[in-house]
């Protein structure tokens, strides 16, 4: 045992030493000061997919499209808000029929005039099959979208339909269908404008995007580093209050929690799991933990009989109050996680339509309870349950394995339930979409935008494109469609709270904990705000 | 073996930065004792019949072979003794690890994750309040089957390949060689995602044989290189003058004086192939959860090294035992094997 | 020796086309990519449909490899998933994991070879036992702690280093990840050379050298050692590879963007174009290391003819 000894002396040493090193950020200088020239450093990931708008559905390639686009509406960092940005007006009638209105005096940072013109082209582009969007489907609610991006074969249309300029200031968009809350939807970055050099010279502005939020981009270098600054001629309200961002590519976030540490770096968005109970002493009250529009769930493979026939929903609802959340999010997410209790997230306001406690005691911890149900429901299909999740990106194993014992503990049965895990991301997705999981799976949601509606439909409404479990009912599917053709927001958020009461009664996914986004920063940098979707308020940073 | 993922690295692990600099002045004193310990060798091996050059040469040698010699040498050293039983003692707690361990591996209470040692529980608790002290000895079983098992499989295929490549040299070599170059070149996560991702099994054995599979080339190059070595020997020559067969030549000549490479890089991979067991784990291709192995549970530590590094600690220093054991065991075999030395 | 060369050149032909077309298919084997792409949702069939046709992918498996390879000769790697040409990637991947790779080699040449004579010559000293100690606690605990460990203590704590490495990664910064992705070649290389100097350092000639009243230090360097070195040659000349692929750990944990990170994603993300590539590489390194180890094998051995 000499060699342990010896190495635990060694840790030992270490542990110490970084117990001394209460605070380790600095300024190491940079330019500038209190005068809002101060340029600070950031962590970022290389984006998984080129930088276009309609192309980007990861949170690093959001971050800087978040910084050089403004779309019609903006969502305010504490509320959620849809707040007119380029919209001078968004009216409708009938829900369906949508007259846009954009504001004068908006320009992109090469000079060129924002226009309807601008907007159509974009959302056109964004739609087309041709154009490969990862996003293309959120323009899917838009008239024409069949012929634009068919199904199969090539697309016999290169416009919407549905959508008209009418003068440089104002065009017109007619919905497929009935969806009241269409404007609010609007923020998203798939919705920005853009300028004629993306389409005339598209690969060119790849390699330097140019559009019309707070800050340019001033040099890129893929994979390494990205350099923004702030755009003195910007003409909205929220211009940068810092000099510029260098974002810089980090390929494990603790590598930049140490950099913060060291003072090499301001800030860290997403702090790693392992340093949550350091956080305290390393940075003091230099870090934010604040909600964002995230849950986890588990989903259930309905196509698989064992799981959709009657009475497993006693099952699933006994496997939910077999797990001790509270303990889970205390003790491996240190509070960057909050229990769940219902389907939604508190992001969303109670006028949004979040209810807590609409879970109700499924979602408690009822060991006792768990087990008499569980029985009841006909036990565990195949005597056992195995919780698929993919290994290689977001360290699931820890929590899966935490949810796998507190069943174990709660059913009395140390083999109730086991992690799956699946190499990568994409064969994990792949045995879902082939419905080959037998299982339980991990599902998680990240808000597109804060409406209830964006929280539902598109999980469990049947054959909706991330209802991976292929849930299927029809009240559900019906107070969905009517609660989208209610023109009243706060009658339709109560027609979505009464589809959620649907999927709570048949339990078809078991809500686990509500996410946070959390960050750290250095003593150069203050006033630092994680928006919904957890990502930096960057403009609003004051350096030095 | 390339390193892959996260702290359940390939090769598993790292280390303190041995004190360079220092050593490298001091090279020069190693030569002083040279003279010193070469005296000492000289006098422990006096009865060496014809000089240690000759040993085992001709015909006429003594009716005890070269291995029961060996054997007979092992009996005697203390060293392979210490480490035969460490081992004996490795195999007992993996075939019946509630000798020693009274509680259950898989039951954790995670409202004691992390805690120091406490009575009752002398290593502490783990990141899922598993008792760290009964994982530990529950470990054994896989990490040992692994380790040693992934060793034997790639020593022996490694140097019966690499050693004929050597010995026979010409088309043979080539070939086997460009084999080997192949093998080289298939990154262990890709192997590992593609080899195993097929296998629905839960048992130790695709594993191992994965790791047989892509360990085996290292080993061959080493014996390959050795054994061109070693048939360059007067002995050797010598022997094949007198008209002895290939299949003699290598067992009796080349094996002895080739093997000594081989089990010192055996040895050490044996420690590197218990940490490989936890990054397959960790890729999701490894062994099926609630499988308890060192790899596993070290590699769970890992990150937590700042808050908690007594999780880390006692599987690890598991881990350092085995891998001592084996190495003390291979060093007495070599020297055991070494007619110099007689 | 020139024809033996040459053999060996010509012999690299039919292992880089056995091991393109092995890694191409292992990586198709591992199934659809384009499910990755679309985040937590369902790829639209015609989006997907798209992709493929976009990343070849809708072909049979031996027309794609056809025509990869056929690219491959007139100097087109193919792109990333993110639209970046593979070519690029190597660019910037390969020069940085090269210095990362020299820094390591030199660790393990000049402080294993070192401490592996020391111990050598002096086995079962304190001195030897200590290297073992220190040895135990380099292949059991993970490469993971350690650099995080030394990235603490040298970069927060005392302020030495820089905890991560800059974009362009210059040699000085490359240190410490160098130390890190040797230690477990290291353990390997000293216990290599304490064995063989061991062995070695009965034989006749170092008798003789020593008889003759050669300086010792002269018979350690020209005879012992040189005569000691073949398996430690051999096992450097198989690491490299090993450390140029593999070292996504170190590379990691000090954010260097390089070989390792890139090759990792790419299987990750399946991406043949970016895997394939990648190893092509590799795979002609390996090449290059070995034949080059077994050309050094007649140097340290004269008795070691190639004909």
């Amino acid at each position: 045992m000499r060699g342990a000894t010896h190495a635990r002396w060694i840790v030992s040493a270490v542990a110490v030493a970084l117990a001394a090193t209460a605070c380790g950020g600095g300024g190491d200088g940079g330019t500038g000061g209190s005068d809002g020239s101060g340029i600070l450093s950031s962590s970022w990931g290389d984006p998984q997919n080129p930088l276009e708008p309609a192309n980007t559905n990861e949170v690093q390639g959001g971050k800087v499209l978040d910084m050089i686009f403004r779309g019609l509406k903006r969502y305010d960092a504490k509320t959620g808000e849809a707040e007119n940005m380029l919209a001078e007006k968004i009216e409708t009638s009938d829900s369906q029929n949508f007259t846009i209105t954009v504001k004068d005096g908006w320009t992109f940072s090469s000079g060129e005039k924002v226009t309807a013109k601008s907007f159509v082209d974009a959302w056109n582009y964004g739609a087309g099959l041709k154009n490969n969007q990862r996003n293309a489907y959120f323009f899917g609610y838009i008239d024409g979208f069949d012929q634009v991006h068919p199904t199969s074969g090539d697309q016999t249309a290169e416009t919407l339909s549905g959508l008209k300029v009418v003068d440089d200031h104002t065009f017109t968009v007619r919905l497929n269908q009935r969806f009241s809350t269409f404007p609010d939807t609007l923020g998203y970055v798939a919705f920005a404008p853009l300028p004629r050099a993306f389409f005339d010279d598209h690969d060119a502005w790849l390699k330097k995007p140019v559009g019309n939020g707070p800050y340019t981009v001033d040099s890129y270098t893929r994979g390494s580093q990205m350099s923004l600054r702030r755009w003195d001629g910007y003409p909205g309200d929220d211009k940068a209050q810092n000099g510029g961002v260098d974002l810089k590519v980090y390929t494990d976030n603790n590598t930049a929690y140490t950099d913060l540490m060291a003072g090499n770096l301001d800030l860290v968005d997403d702090v790693p799991a392992s340093q949550l109970r350091n956080v305290q002493a390393d940075l003091g009250d230099r870090y934010i933990n604040t909600p964002a529009g995230i849950i986890q769930t588990i989903a259930f493979p309905f196509y698989e009989e064992a799981w959709s026939k009657p009475g497993t929903e006693k099952v699933r609802k006994g496997l939910s109050m077999a797990i001790d959340r509270n303990q889970i999010t205390d003790t491996i997410f240190q509070k960057t996680r909050t229990p769940a209790t219902d389907w939604t997230s508190p992001v969303l306001g109670e006028e949004g339509g979040f209810k807590e406690g609409l879970c109700g005691e499924a979602c408690e911890y009822r060991p006792d309870e768990a087990k008499r149900l569980v029985q009841e429901g006909g036990g565990l299909p195949g005597g056992q349950v195995r919780i698929s999740y993919n290994a290689d990106t977001g360290s699931h194993k820890e929590w899966v394995d935490a949810v796998c014992n507190s069943i174990n503990n709660a059913l009395g049965n140390d083999r109730a339930c086991a992690g799956n895990p699946v190499g990568t991301f994409a064969d994990f997705r792949n045995q879902i979409t082939q419905s080959k999981l037998t299982g339980p799976f991990r599902a998680g949601w990240q808000m597109d935008y804060p409406l209830i509606q964006n929280f539902l439909q598109p999980l469990y409404y049947t054959g909706a494109s991330s209802n991976d479990g292929k849930w299927s009912n029809k009240e559900f599917d019906d107070l969905v469609d009517r609660a989208n053709a209610e023109t009243e927001a706060p009658k339709a958020v109560g027609i979505f709270q009464q589809a959620e009461e649907v999927v709570r009664d048949n339990m078809a996914a078991i809500p686990l904990w509500y996410q946070n986004g959390s960050a750290g920063y250095s003593e150069r940098i203050s006033n630092v705000v994680l928006n919904q979707f957890s990502v930096p308020v960057y403009e609003e940073i004051k350096v030095g | 073996m390339p390193e892959t993922e996260r702290p359940e690295a390939l090769r598993g692990s790292g280390g303190r930065p041995p004190e360079d600099g220092r050593i490298a002045a001091t090279g020069a004193g190693g030569a002083m004792d040279l003279a010193a310990s070469e005296a000492t060798t000289l006098e422990r091996a006096p009865g060496a019949p014809g000089g240690p050059g000759l040993t085992g040469g001709g015909p006429s040698g003594k009716p005890r072979s070269l291995w029961s010699d060996a054997w007979h040498d092992l009996r005697r050293n203390p060293v392979f003794v210490i480490s035969g039983l460490v081992i004996a003692f490795l195999v007992l707690i993996a075939l019946w690890p509630s000798l020693i361990a009274s509680g259950n591996p898989l039951s954790c209470d995670l409202a004691k994750a992390q805690e120091g040692s406490q009575p009752g529980h002398p290593f502490g608790f783990d990141g899922q309040g598993c008792d760290v002290y009964t994982r530990t000895v529950y470990g054994a079983r896989t990490s040992v089957t692994v380790g040693v098992c992934a060793t034997l499989g790639v020593a022996l295929l490694g140097s019966v390949l690499g050693g004929l490549a050597g010995f026979f040299g010409g088309a043979w070599d080539a070939i086997l060689s460009r084999v080997t170059d192949i093998f080289f070149a298939i990154p262990v996560v890709l192997g590992g995602l593609v080899l195993l991702s097929v296998v629905t099994s839960s048992t130790v054995w695709p594993v191992v044989g994965f790791m047989v599979l892509l360990g085996w080339p290292q080993i061959s190059r080493i014996a390959r290189g050795a054994v061109i070595t070693a048939k360059q020997h007067d002995y050797v020559q010598a022997a094949r003058a007198l008209g002895a067969s290939s299949t003699r030549i290598l067992l009796r000549h080349i094996t002895p004086n080739a093997i000594a490479p081989v089990i010192v890089v055996a040895t050490i991979a044996l420690g590197t192939f218990i940490a490989l067991e936890a990054t397959l784990s960790y890729l999701g291709v490894g062994l099926k959860p609630p499988t308890v192995s060192w790899g596993i549970d070290i590699s769970a530590a890992s990150p937590y090294i700042r808050n908690a590094p007594h999780m880390l600690l006692w599987p690890a220093g598991a881990l350092a035992i085995t891998v001592l054991a084996f190495i003390m065991l291979g060093d007495a075999v070599r020297d055991a094997l070494d007619p110099k030395l007689r | 020796m020139g024809r033996y060369v040459i053999r060996r050149l010509l012999q690299m032909i039919p292992v880089f086309l056995g091991a393109t077309l092995l890694i191409f298919l292992m990586v198709n084997v591992m199934g659809d990519p384009v499910a990755g792409l679309c985040g937590e949702r369902q790829c639209d069939p015609a989006t997907a449909a798209q992709l493929k046709k976009e990343f070849g992918l809708d072909k049979p498996v031996w027309q794609q490899y056809l025509t990869y390879m056929g690219n491959v000769f007139t100097g087109d790697f193919g792109t990333a998933f993110n639209g970046q040409p593979v070519t690029e990637l190597m660019g910037s991947a390969f020069p940085v994991t090269i210095r990362l790779t020299i820094v390591a080699i030199v660790f393990e040449i000049v402080i294993g070879i070192t401490l592996g004579v020391l111990t050598g010559l002096r086995r079962g000293r304190p001195v030897d036992t200590t290297v073992l100690l220190v040895t135990l606690v380099v292949i059991s605990i993970p490469t993971f702690v350690t650099g995080l460990l030394l990235q603490l203590l040298l970069g927060v704590e005392w302020g030495l280093i820089k905890p991560s490495v800059s974009p362009d990664a210059p040699f000085d910064e490359l240190l410490v990840p160098g130390l890190v992705l040797a230690s477990v070649s290291l353990a390997y290389v000293t216990r290599l050379t304490r064995t063989s100097i061991a062995e070695n350092r009965r034989a006749d000639y170092v008798r003789t050298a020593i008889a003759k009243g050669l300086p010792r230090q002269r018979v350690i360097t020209r005879h012992l050692l040189r005569n000691s070195l073949i398996p430690v040659v051999t096992f450097i000349g198989t690491d490299i590879g090993a450390l140029m692929g593999g070292a996504i750990v170190t590379e990691r944990i000090f954010n260097i963007h390089g070989v390792g990170y890139q090759l990792y994603q790419g299987i990750l993300r399946q991406n043949t174009q970016t895997v394939v590539g990648f190893v092509t590489v590799l795979v002609l390194v390996f090449l290059v290391a070995n034949l080059l180890v077994d050309l050094l094998y007649a140097v340290l051995d004269p008795r070691i003819r190639y004909a």
